[in-house]
């Protein structure tokens, strides 16, 4: 009994922790990404950059791809139910809002997480391990401005953009599948694809792509400043934090598409 | 604002917990402007938390920490920011930025807190590479380096900003005798030619037979001695004797002790 409640108790109590320390981490990073900024105190312009072209251009040819091939297969799925009611043109209806609302968010986020979310707790977490973060500190440059506030502008500029891609890719592989496979007509696959469309639609999708990449971008740094212990110690947190970033997006997802299905 | 003392550094009942655990207990030294100033003692003794709570990357449990004058346990961020432009540190594993040349890690801290033109920081660079025998070197990556050239180069990092005080923790570990021995020489040339405070941690005595001009001896988290090697070396104590004697606890005696250490929470 007693081991069962200090167990929780030791749960409970590690959690509040883990919280904490992310509201810590929230904190000083918008106040080195938004106030340090107004008072002088320079972003560092060049590592945002160098970060998205990490995070954004060079996980595109992935993204496109697997996002294409997605658009590929769920036409195919498709047809096969809708040509039975003679409805294979609703093919297009169904690929452009399931990758604009759904699909499309939802692979990159899945796809920066393993590319990026890990290499993000890898690279801090050995920097931790091998004292350059005290060095850092020792130097008077803060870790936040220096690690983190970086990545996370890249990521917040990235993930959308890259969406905004894996969504226009969904819907050619989905058209390629829907034409040449299945035989719609091209002119009635547009018109069926721009009929379906809303701006709600990629505004719903987009929401979500905007919060996924802080969650990547949060996970990472937290799981990468949490690293004790070594080498050993690094590759269980990356792990960890790519389980942990997974998860917490399909929260997400799920908490917005709630918020979002009826309009 | 600066108080100019004989002490740059003066450390007052410096308390230091881990949990519940007394890892230092009651510390008091203070460290002279322009001096060599070794930390000495057993594995576990304590002497790299010291360290680590004199350069404020740990804060104490009570206790203060001056430098020239001012409390730096007490300080604000922007306090300490400033206060860190006047101190340089070498890492035990020189903890170079490895995603960074050698020039550009020296480079940085000059970036970060000054204006100067670009050309002016490579020629600083330049001249603290020079300094450390690394001349030429600027284009390396950390990791074309060998052990005793990356801590020459992580100490021309810590001397990038010409700083009042520099602290080294363990500079000759891991090196061959004659690599230690250089890297010696050189903590002593930075003191005379700059007149430049050292603080050491070391337990190697060849080094600190070679570089210090004070020594404090830790043992358990208490200060058992403070003075000269020579002075240190007649005072009578029985870890003293034992450290210079360079003889091994009794069988099993070490890990008990240890093993107590840490269960015994006050």
């Amino acid at each position: 009994m007693s081991a069962i409640l200090g167990n929780t108790g030791r749960a409970t109590l590690n959690a509040l922790y883990a919280a904490s320390t992310v509201c810590v981490l929230m904190v000083d990073t918008l106040n080195w990404m938004i106030w340090q900024p107004l008072r002088g105190k320079g972003l560092r312009v060049r590592s945002v950059v160098e970060h998205f072209v990490e995070f954004g251009v060079r996980s595109m040819p992935i993204v496109g791809l697997i996002c294409g091939l997605i658009g590929v297969i769920m036409a195919l799925q498709a047809a096969h139910t809708l040509e039975k009611w003679g409805a294979a043109a609703l093919i297009a209806d169904l690929v452009g809002i399931s990758a604009l609302r759904e699909l499309a968010p939802l692979m990159t986020a899945i796809l920066i997480t393993g590319r990026c979310g890990s290499a993000i707790t890898a690279e801090i977490g050995t920097m931790k391990v091998a004292e350059e973060i005290d060095a850092l500190n020792v130097m008077g440059l803060n870790p936040t401005k220096f690690l983190v506030v970086p990545k996370f502008l890249a990521m917040l500029l990235a993930v959308p953009c890259v969406t905004v891609l894996a969504m226009l890719i969904m819907i050619l592989g989905g058209a390629f599948a829907g034409v040449v496979l299945v035989g719609v007509d091209p002119v009635v696959y547009y018109n069926q694809t721009a009929g379906a469309l809303t701006r709600m639609d990629l505004l719903s999708g987009l929401t979500k792509s905007f919060f996924f990449a802080v969650t990547i971008c949060w996970v990472g740094v937290f799981r990468g400043f949490r690293v004790s212990g070594g080498a050993e110690g690094v590759g269980r947190e990356t792990t960890s934090s790519v389980v942990t970033s997974i998860l917490i997006i399909i929260i997400v997802d799920l908490v917005w598409t709630s918020l979002f299905f009826s309009q | 604002m600066e108080n100019d003392t004989d002490n740059i550094i003066e450390v007052r009942d410096l308390v230091v917990k881990y949990g519940d655990r007394t890892v230092l207990d009651g510390i008091n030294l203070d460290v002279k402007r322009g001096e060599v100033f070794v930390i000495l003692g057993g594995s576990g003794c304590g002497k790299s938390t010291l360290l680590r709570n004199l350069v404020g990357l740990m804060r104490p449990y009570s206790g203060q920490i001056l430098f020239n004058g001012r409390d730096f346990t007490k300080m604000n961020d922007e306090e300490r920011v400033e206060t860190r432009k006047k101190m340089g540190m070498c890492f035990q594993g020189s903890a170079l930025f490895n995603s960074m040349t050698v020039g550009d890690n020296v480079a940085l801290a000059l970036r970060e807190h000054t204006d100067l033109e670009a050309s002016t920081i490579d020629i600083m660079t330049k001249i603290k590479l020079e300094l450390v025998g690394l001349g030429g070197f600027e284009s390396f990556m950390p990791a074309e380096l060998s052990g005793g050239m990356m801590k020459r180069a992580g100490l021309a990092r810590a001397m990038a900003m010409d700083p009042h005080i520099i602290f080294y923790d363990e500079p000759s570990a891991g090196l061959d005798p004659i690599v230690g021995a250089g890297l010696d020489m050189l903590i002593r040339k930075m003191q005379s030619t700059f007149n430049l405070t050292s603080v050491v941690v070391t337990h190697e005595m060849e080094s600190v037979k070679l570089i210090a001009d004070r020594i404090v001896m830790l043992d358990k988290g208490k200060v058992i001695g403070l003075g000269t090697l020579e002075e240190i070396k007649n005072i009578d104590h029985p870890f003293i004797e034992q450290f210079f004697a360079r003889r091994p606890d009794a069988e099993g005696e070490d890990t008990a002790a240890y093993l107590e250490s840490l269960t015994n929470s006050e």
